[in-house]
């Protein structure tokens, strides 16, 4: 096992770097290779008004006439040493994991990394924890009374909440439950929970209601698809000609069969949001990953954008090996092999 | 129907503070008149909601981050008008509705400008008593410490060059940080702690826009930090900054050293500021429909999605105003692209582009602005009122005129070209199909170019040796002034030695050396009234060159705050005037 955890880890690092790599080459190598100068790409970064010497001089402060593989080289250099960085009146010391200076507020990016980061692990895990137990106890319930009525209007509510858009679901939630019944925070009021956990939470009940609403529909649908082709196996047949209560039937050897294909998804859900809930951070105004990627798109930050992909690519890879892990625990047959 | 009762039962509040406040201390009313009744346009030119009344906290927020803090380095219309809570330059624009904000005023210094040689030497007095937050005198050298910074450009990118471009400062001089020890009297120097003297190289009759520039805001050189000073800019105004957490939300609260007596128009009604930033614009919007928000900081109106909602509801339309922008949204017509070095061919544009449809696809009268003729927007100074390419009576475009211009530039069955507008932005790819379908009633075949907007002049439409190459005869572009004076709004658009072959200039057709040199001539002028004239002039002369075929004098709909006194719109920036606010 302990082999096994080293080799995905090394794999991973190895993923980690190939999509710095590919990540670095779309924003720094492609515009250069279908045109751009180095004073094209710095006239991004300087006023409407700047002068030709001006645009030099940025061009010149933020590497752009270096060969690629000298700003990649440093860019990575940054990461495992740190880096210096001049902001006029001295230099500053940006320490490893120095993931370089954003373009735009001259600021290193890291620390901004980690101060976004409780915000959407906040939404994440709050979202997650609402659509994991809403979404598989209804698909169960589904499973277990299917083509009655209940099974009916759950599924589709589902076939709702899948179908909406967060963007959507999250203005009118807003506009309803926030400005006219005043019942939940309204956009852009998060708190961090160290300073006051019930604004906190108060804050993010809308945001976590309305990203689990749409996971809840999928994992809804997807357990109930995996429940009914489960109960109807052979050994779940055996299990009840043993005389098993039906609970036990239903949950020990129906459910736990069924989560397996659900356990890899919801890695993949998790570990994408950690890297940002892009939409649900945009519409709620909260302060996170997502909202940071976004931001630094609009404004071609380029540090920025290779900081939250490095940080949205590890989430993806940790929370898959997890997952990896997870099965040794859901199914015995990965345990025995 | 909520939505309906609260936003009748803020009005009638609104109304009945207001007209609490009218009886109670008349003060405000002095200079421009005042209302209390909540009507469109109510804040226009005229005091909505007057009170004194001391205390209580606007809450603002901004769709974007702040550009930056730093008064060396800030460029936007908004931030001007904010920053005038925690600094004061030399002067300022008056805190006024109507046209007397247009007028500049003295704030650090005691009076305008004085010039001896025909504006190449201007002279300030400092008022006595001006202290930062800590209790420190402001003195001249603070002043010209601060404009000197400004011009490292390595530092501070972004800001305006104007200070670069004309003081008279010594060969290679890089600003304070990089080149210590310069001598730079030669630009400016400070005889006295409380006089300061710009010396420039060329003269400059407008130089008193420039003393109101926020770099003019004094930085104390101990306390300075370069490019990490934003996080905590120090104060001369009657607030301070209490948090400042970047990219997030920010907040001032009062600054014990800023005494009344030394500021002739703030009168710091509120105990604090908060402002969120990187909001959804449309829950902004939503916000401020509901009170929970005051203000848009921004000040560029409402969203597309909100504009439905107040126009339809006489309620809510009533509690908004609907300034201009001192923006005009135009197409360069680039005369390096064959046939438009042929100034007929530029002319059938002039005459066939249809009016209304532009202004449609801006959204109509009240998002998008009024029908323009002039580069000029009528916000200017010298602004004057002309149509050289009448549009008909319905203005749509006047095809036999086109059919006539085109004939004389040797093209009478028309002829193809492109079209480059910004990908990301639906106004302009409405109006690039608008003008491909009215400039076809004449034969002029237009192909679409969408293009990034974050390289659009950099790159594409503003970089010469693209546009030529490929055939971009039309660019969709924009422009807003600086200050609301000819300089400050033609300076960058209408100047042909602006224009860069390595991109990025937003001139991206004006070229005629006579519009050059009758700029120079304005420039130099003293005389204010005749500088007007100039400018005028210079707009007419563009105008007939047809280099630019204009838009909209843009118009944005703001929503004007439900809990807020002394609410006017400022014309100096165009939107509300954020050192009178008052919590009723």
């Amino acid at each position: 096992m302990i082999t096994y955890i080293i080799r995905r880890l090394l794999a991973a690092v190895v993923l980690l770097f190939i999509v710095s790599a590919a990540v670095f080459a779309i924003f720094y190598l492609v515009p250069r290779v279908v045109g751009a100068t180095p004073e094209t790409l710095a006239t991004r970064y300087v006023g409407r008004a700047a002068t030709p010497e001006t645009v030099n001089l940025i061009a010149h402060k933020l590497g752009f006439y270096d060969p690629i593989w000298v700003q990649y080289g440093r860019w990575v250099k940054g990461i495992f040493l740190g880096s210096e960085y001049d902001y006029g009146s001295g230099t500053e010391h940006c320490p490893a994991p120095c993931f370089g200076y954003s373009f735009i507020t001259r600021q290193p990016v890291w620390p901004d990394l980690l101060d976004r980061l409780p915000v959407t692990l906040s939404l994440a895990v709050g979202a997650a924890l609402l659509w994991a137990f809403f979404g598989v106890s209804t698909g169960v319930i589904s499973a277990l009374r299917r083509g009655s009525l209940l099974d009916r209007a759950a599924m589709t509510v589902s076939l709702a909440g899948v179908s909406m858009p967060i963007f959507f679901t999250g203005l009118i939630g807003l506009l309803v439950f926030s400005y006219k019944l005043g019942w939940t925070a309204s956009g852009g009021s998060y708190t961090p929970f160290t300073e006051n956990p019930a604004d906190w939470f108060y804050a993010l009940l809308l945001p976590w209601i309305v990203l689990a609403f749409q996971f809840s529909a999928q994992y809804a649908r997807l357990t109930r698809a995996g429940m009914l082709e489960t109960l109807g196996e052979d050994y779940i047949r055996t299990a009840r000609a043993k005389g098993l209560p039906e609970s036990a039937v239903n949950v020990r050897h129906g459910l736990r069969a069924a989560l397996t294909p659900l356990l890899t998804i919801f890695g993949l859900d998790f570990g994408l949001l950690l890297g940002g809930a892009v939409l649900t951070e945009q519409v709620f105004s909260l302060p996170g990953l997502g909202k940071y990627a976004v931001d630094a798109i609009t404004n071609n930050d380029l540090p920025k954008v290779l900081g939250v992909t490095m940080m949205a690519a590890l989430f993806v890879v940790v929370a898959n090996l997890i997952v990896d892990l997870l099965y040794a625990v859901v199914d015995p047959r990965v345990r025995i092999s | 129907m909520i939505q309906r009762t609260r936003v009748l039962v803020a009005a009638t509040a609104a109304l009945a503070l207001g007209l609490t406040a009218a009886c109670g201390g008349g003060k405000d009313d002095s200079s421009s008149g005042s209302s209390a009744k909540a009507e469109f346009n109510a804040a226009l030119d005229k005091v909505f909601n007057p009170s004194e009344k001391k205390g209580g906290t606007i809450r603002l927020a901004n769709s974007g981050d702040w550009d930056t803090l730093d008064p060396g380095e800030t460029y936007y219309g908004y931030s001007w008008d904010f920053l005038r809570l925690y600094g004061r330059s030399l002067l300022t624009f008056k805190a006024s509705p109507g046209a007397a904000g247009n007028e500049l005023t003295p704030d650090l210094a005691e009076g305008l400008g004085e010039t001896n040689d025909n504006g190449k030497t201007w002279t300030y007095k400092l008022r006595k008593g001006v202290k930062f937050e800590d209790g420190t005198e402001v003195k001249s050298a603070d002043v010209k410490y601060a404009v000197l910074r400004s011009i490292d450009k390595a530092t501070f990118p972004n800001g305006p060059a104007y200070f670069e471009q004309f003081l008279n400062l010594p060969a290679g001089y890089k600003g304070p940080y990089k080149s210590k020890g310069v001598n730079t009297d030669q630009a400016i120097s400070t005889p006295d702690d409380s006089t300061i003297v710009f010396h420039l190289k060329q003269a400059f009759g407008g130089f008193d826009y420039m003393a109101a520039l926020p770099q003019t805001v004094p930085v104390p050189q101990a306390k300075d930090t370069a490019a990490k000073y934003k996080e905590h800019v120090v104060s001369t105004g009657p607030y301070m900054f209490d948090q400042n957490n970047l990219g997030k939300n920010f907040s001032l609260k009062r600054n014990p050293n800023w005494s009344a007596e030394t500021d002739p128009f703030r009168k710091a009604l509120p105990d604090r500021f908060e402002v969120s930033l990187n909001v959804n614009a449309d829950d902004i919007d939503n916000r401020l429909l509901s009170g929970d928000l005051d203000i848009d900081v921004v000040g560029t109106g409402v969203q597309p999605a909100t504009l439905g909602r107040v126009v339809g509801d006489p309620t809510a339309k009533a509690g908004t105003d609907n300034p201009n922008q001192s923006r005009l949204w135009y197409t360069s017509i680039v005369g390096t692209v064959k046939p438009f070095d042929n100034i007929d061919c530029r002319k059938a544009v002039q005459y066939a582009a249809d009016r209304t449809g532009y202004q449609t696809a801006y959204g109509g009268p009240l998002a998008g602005g009024d029908i323009a003729s002039t580069v000029m927007p009528p916000t200017i100074p010298g602004y004057q009122k002309f149509d050289l390419y009448p549009a008909g009576p319905d203005n749509t475009g006047d095809v036999a005129k086109a059919k006539e211009a085109l004939a004389a530039c040797g093209q009478p069955n028309g002829f193809s070209t492109n079209i480059a507008y910004r990908a990301e932005r639906p106004k302009e790819k409405a109006t690039a199909e608008s003008l491909q379908q009215s400039l076809a009633r004449v034969g002029i075949k237009l192909t679409l170019k969408p293009f990034p907007q974050g390289d659009y002049f950099s790159q594409y439409a503003g970089n010469p040796p693209y546009v030529k190459a490929n055939n971009l005869g039309l660019v969709l572009n924009g422009w807003g002034a600086d200050w609301n004076d000819g300089f400050g709004y033609l300076s960058q658009i209408v100047d042909s030695r602006v224009i860069r072959e390595t991109g990025g200039s937003s001139n991206a057709s004006v070229r005629d050396p006579d519009v050059d040199k009758l700029l120079d001539a304005a420039v130099g002028n003293t005389d204010a009234k005749a500088r007007e004239a100039q400018w005028g002039a210079i707009d007419k002369k563009v105008m007939e060159d047809a280099f630019i075929l204009p838009g909209v004098y843009a118009k944005a709909l703001l929503i004007r705050p439900k809990k807020l006194t002394n609410v006017y719109v400022n014309p100096a920036y165009n939107m509300y005037d954020y050192v009178a606010l008052g919590v009723a």
